[in-house]
């Protein structure tokens, strides 16, 4: 396949899979702040830290109030990594392989981009509204990675596809793991108080993650829910399964057997893999989550880095 | 219900004879439309057009930021042609393919027509088409025109008459498929009593046209786009994706050794047949336009060698100068030794001096184009410019005479179309395409051009024109 296709489809999915995080994190925290009474600012701030776009939104608002963080993550088309943003992106990238899409996953995006294109800011008065508008994007991002699954052939430009949607979701799973170490920072004495126990619901919440570990977990710590969404071997989300499945991808691409490395990206996930495969989380706990947070999130750059590298720069 | 109050307002109507009594071939339609209910039909447009939307069927218009892309507004009233007239028409362009092809091999090798006096040196070497590059080449197969969209207008007796040809990158073949796709579900009850000639092999065609192109088996084709910022980018994707062939841009494609290659994520792919959608000039900057961006450096020397097929050939370009255009009965006559099947729109060419001279004192009864010109730029209607407007494009045309042409202004044919909420008639044009591989394949029907504002002649989509599904019977 063309390499520009291998990196449009790519893109594409990440932006989707971007989308669809930023709807799930904004609707989580909009319904934690209804649950928390107290100064509501205070909240909405570290949102925008896990993003990484805070220098841009300190440049543009003045306070972090709900109105203006939800305005700036979802329809601020000065904000790249806008839900906004990454529609009209994916839908460009879409627009540039229609010819290797099917009509189904094309009508999907495009009318997708056709509903939330018509909406402009939000006030005050949207909110009754919020939580109906997010779940929308939800599902048409989800019926969108299904259209995907069950209408093209699962080829290459499926593989890629897949790839730009896992490195994207474990990038977003450490973010959502990190936002709590954000929260965290002032609240040393409430561990184990409501409060903490509300904020590491809404963080499994935030990835779509509470009724799998509760099938697998009986009580709610900061320990069990790092070790579900960091090691987990099958749940969708888990760092450890997008890499796992991603790994798989890059396999099949390459050609190469077992125990044996193509490329240079094969080789950068199945290193962090058997890694992970070997991790425990008592040890990441005692050399500190947000380093090794931090740590993961430079290593999955380095693989989309790498990749776009092995296969788009031919 | 909505035709009884119909006007043909005495244009010559499609559907419509003089005496106001119905064409046959339209029996069977104005009958299904009489039995619908106004707001059934009213219905069937509005999700006709929701379709198109959302499937993205949709065009770029050029300097409109917040509405960059549209829909080509579709009328769901059909164009009907009888088998008969397709016929005599079917032959009047493939007359004039074949005479296109040869003239444009023939100033491009021996010169004869020009040695013979038929049409002048100066004429075609003036004309911003012809690439003095493409001397003496020879494109395989001997096809320079693989791709035609030829227009053709209907004069107020009802004569038909071409009015331009598109040899370099015709666009409008996908509406037409899509188009009647649309239709079909818009009105699966009419396609179910009455013949109409099927459309949905053209990719196919197109395919086998350019598979012809190369001696190799199984040869690499791609389609060349400029990218999603063209205003036919539709088309290209819609085209290669039926033939289901790569859409490559110019920084997909680079040339070493003289051949030409696609970038893939297994390294390079060599490229044997090239449907290119760029302009001649924008190509390759190495040949032509050093600005530009939208090519590959090197295609030309490539396809000079023979190593890669180029549909259409460069240098046709030539013969969309409106100018040529007029000579083509001449070429009709000179190749062929036959007479013009279709003829032209009469022209008067401003390089002749008596010519400039009518035009510049009549310029008020006529329409005067650029010879280069395209989507209704470049061009005056006489009759609804302002004195200034006219006072200003004499000046313009006094200064370049060479690159205008004048025509009367035609009172072109109407068809009823639907108005917001009635049926009122609209001037249209007619654009069949012509492939030419092992043989020449006229797709029977076409894009059908209907200009909506009222009394407007002008069809172009950037002109706010729309589009009807044309059926040829039988």
């Amino acid at each position: 396949m063309l390499s520009r296709v291998a990196e449009s489809v790519y893109w594409m999915n990440r932006y989707m899979e971007r989308a669809e995080n930023y709807s799930r994190f904004l609707d989580v925290n909009f319904q934690l702040s209804l649950d928390l009474n107290e100064d509501s600012n205070r909240q909405w701030m570290p949102l925008v830290y896990t993003t990484g776009d805070n220098e841009l939104f300190s440049r543009k608002y003045n306070s972090p109030s709900k109105e203006n963080v939800i305005h700036f993550m979802s329809l601020d088309t000065e904000n790249p990594n806008s839900i906004m943003n990454c529609l009209i992106r994916a839908r460009e990238n879409a627009r540039t392989i229609r010819e290797n899409i099917s009509t189904p996953m094309w009508e999907v995006i495009n009318e997708f981009y056709l509903t939330i294109k018509s909406k402009r800011k939000f006030e005050e008065s949207d909110m009754p509204g919020i939580a109906e508008f997010f779940k929308a994007i939800r599902n048409q991002c989800l019926l969108f990675y299904g259209c995907q699954e069950a209408t093209i052939s699962h080829d290459e430009v499926w593989h890629f596809a897949l790839l730009g949607r896992l490195l994207e979701r474990a990038d977003k799973t450490t973010r959502i793991l990190d936002m709590k170490y954000f929260i965290l920072l002032p609240a040393r004495e409430e561990v184990g108080s409501t409060l903490d126990l509300i904020q590491w619901l809404s963080l499994l919440k935030s990835a779509s993650a509470h009724e799998m570990f509760n099938r697998f977990y009986t009580r709610i710590t900061p320990k069990n829910i790092a070790e579900f969404l960091i090691l987990d071997k099958i749940f969708p989300r888990a760092i450890r399964s997008c890499l796992s499945k991603a790994f798989d991808s890059l396999k099949i691409l390459s050609g190469t057997e077992k125990d044996s490395y193509g490329d240079e990206t094969e080789k950068r996930v199945g290193v962090l893999l058997s890694e992970m495969n070997y991790a425990s989380i008592d040890e990441i706990f005692s050399s500190g989550m947000h380093e090794y947070l931090d740590q993961l999130q430079v290593r999955l750059n380095g693989i989309a880095a790498q990749l776009d590298e092995t296969y788009f720069r031919n | 219900m909505l035709l009884t109050n119909y006007q043909t307002d005495s244009f010559y109507d499609e559907m419509f004879s003089e005496e106001g009594g119905i064409r046959q071939s339209y029996h069977i339609l104005k009958s299904r439309i009489e039995g619908m209910d106004d707001k059934e039909l009213l219905k069937r447009k509005a999700s006709a057009e929701k379709a198109l939307l959302s499937l993205g069927i949709t065009f770029n218009v050029y300097g409109d930021e917040e509405e960059e892309e549209r829909i080509m507004p579709f009328d769901i009233i059909p164009r009907i042609v009888t088998s008969f007239e397709w016929k005599k028409m079917e032959e009047g362009l493939k007359q004039r393919i074949r005479a296109l092809n040869l003239f444009i091999q023939d100033i491009y090798g021996d010169e004869n027509i020009i040695k013979d006096g038929v049409i002048p040196a100066e004429i075609v070497y003036s004309s911003s088409g012809y690439l003095k590059e493409c001397k003496g080449i020879k494109p395989p197969k001997g096809i320079w025109i693989h791709i035609t969209g030829t227009d053709l207008v209907r004069d107020g007796d009802g004569q038909m008459l071409v009015l331009e040809d598109n040899l370099r990158c015709p666009s409008g073949v996908s509406y037409v498929l899509e188009n009647r796709e649309v239709m079909k579900k818009t009105f699966p009850e009419l396609f179910a009593s009455l013949s109409v000639r099927p459309i949905y092999d053209y990719p196919i065609r197109l395919r086998g046209m350019l598979e012809h192109l190369s001696d190799k088996p199984n040869p690499n084709i791609g389609v060349l786009t400029p990218g999603i910022y063209n205003s036919a980018y539709y088309e290209h994707s819609f085209l290669a994706s039926r033939m289901g062939v790569p859409l490559v841009e110019g920084t997909d494609l680079t040339v070493r050794d003289d051949k030409l290659y696609m970038r893939t994520t297994k390294g390079l792919k060599q490229v044997d047949v090239l449907y290119r959608r760029i302009d001649d000039t924008f190509m390759d900057p190495k040949a032509f336009r050093k600005d530009s961006l939208l090519g590959v450096p090197g295609i030309f020397e490539v396809f000079k060698k023979g190593n890669v097929a180029l549909a259409n050939a460069p240098g046709t370009g030539v013969a969309d100068d409106k100018v040529i255009y007029s000579y083509v009965p001449d070429f009709i006559k000179y190749y062929l030794g036959e007479e013009p099947i279709i003829p032209n729109v009469p022209t008067y060419l401003c390089s002749r001096e008596k010519d400039l001279k009518y035009v510049c004192e009549n310029i008020g009864n006529l329409v005067v184009k650029a010879a280069n010109g395209a989507g209704g730029y470049g061009m005056i209607i006489g009759p609804v410019a302002s004195e200034k407007e006219k006072e200003e494009f004499v000046e313009k045309v006094k200064a370049d005479p060479r690159n205008y042409i004048a025509q009367p202004v035609l009172s072109l044919s109407r068809i009823p179309t639907l108005i917001e909420d009635k049926l009122e008639g609209r001037h249209v044009d007619l654009r069949p395409f012509i492939l030419y591989g092992e043989e020449i394949y006229v797709m029977p029907g076409g894009l059908t051009r209907v200009a909506l504002r009222r009394g407007s002649l002008v069809v172009n989509s950037s002109q706010g024109g729309g589009s009807k599904d044309t059926w040829v019977m039988g």
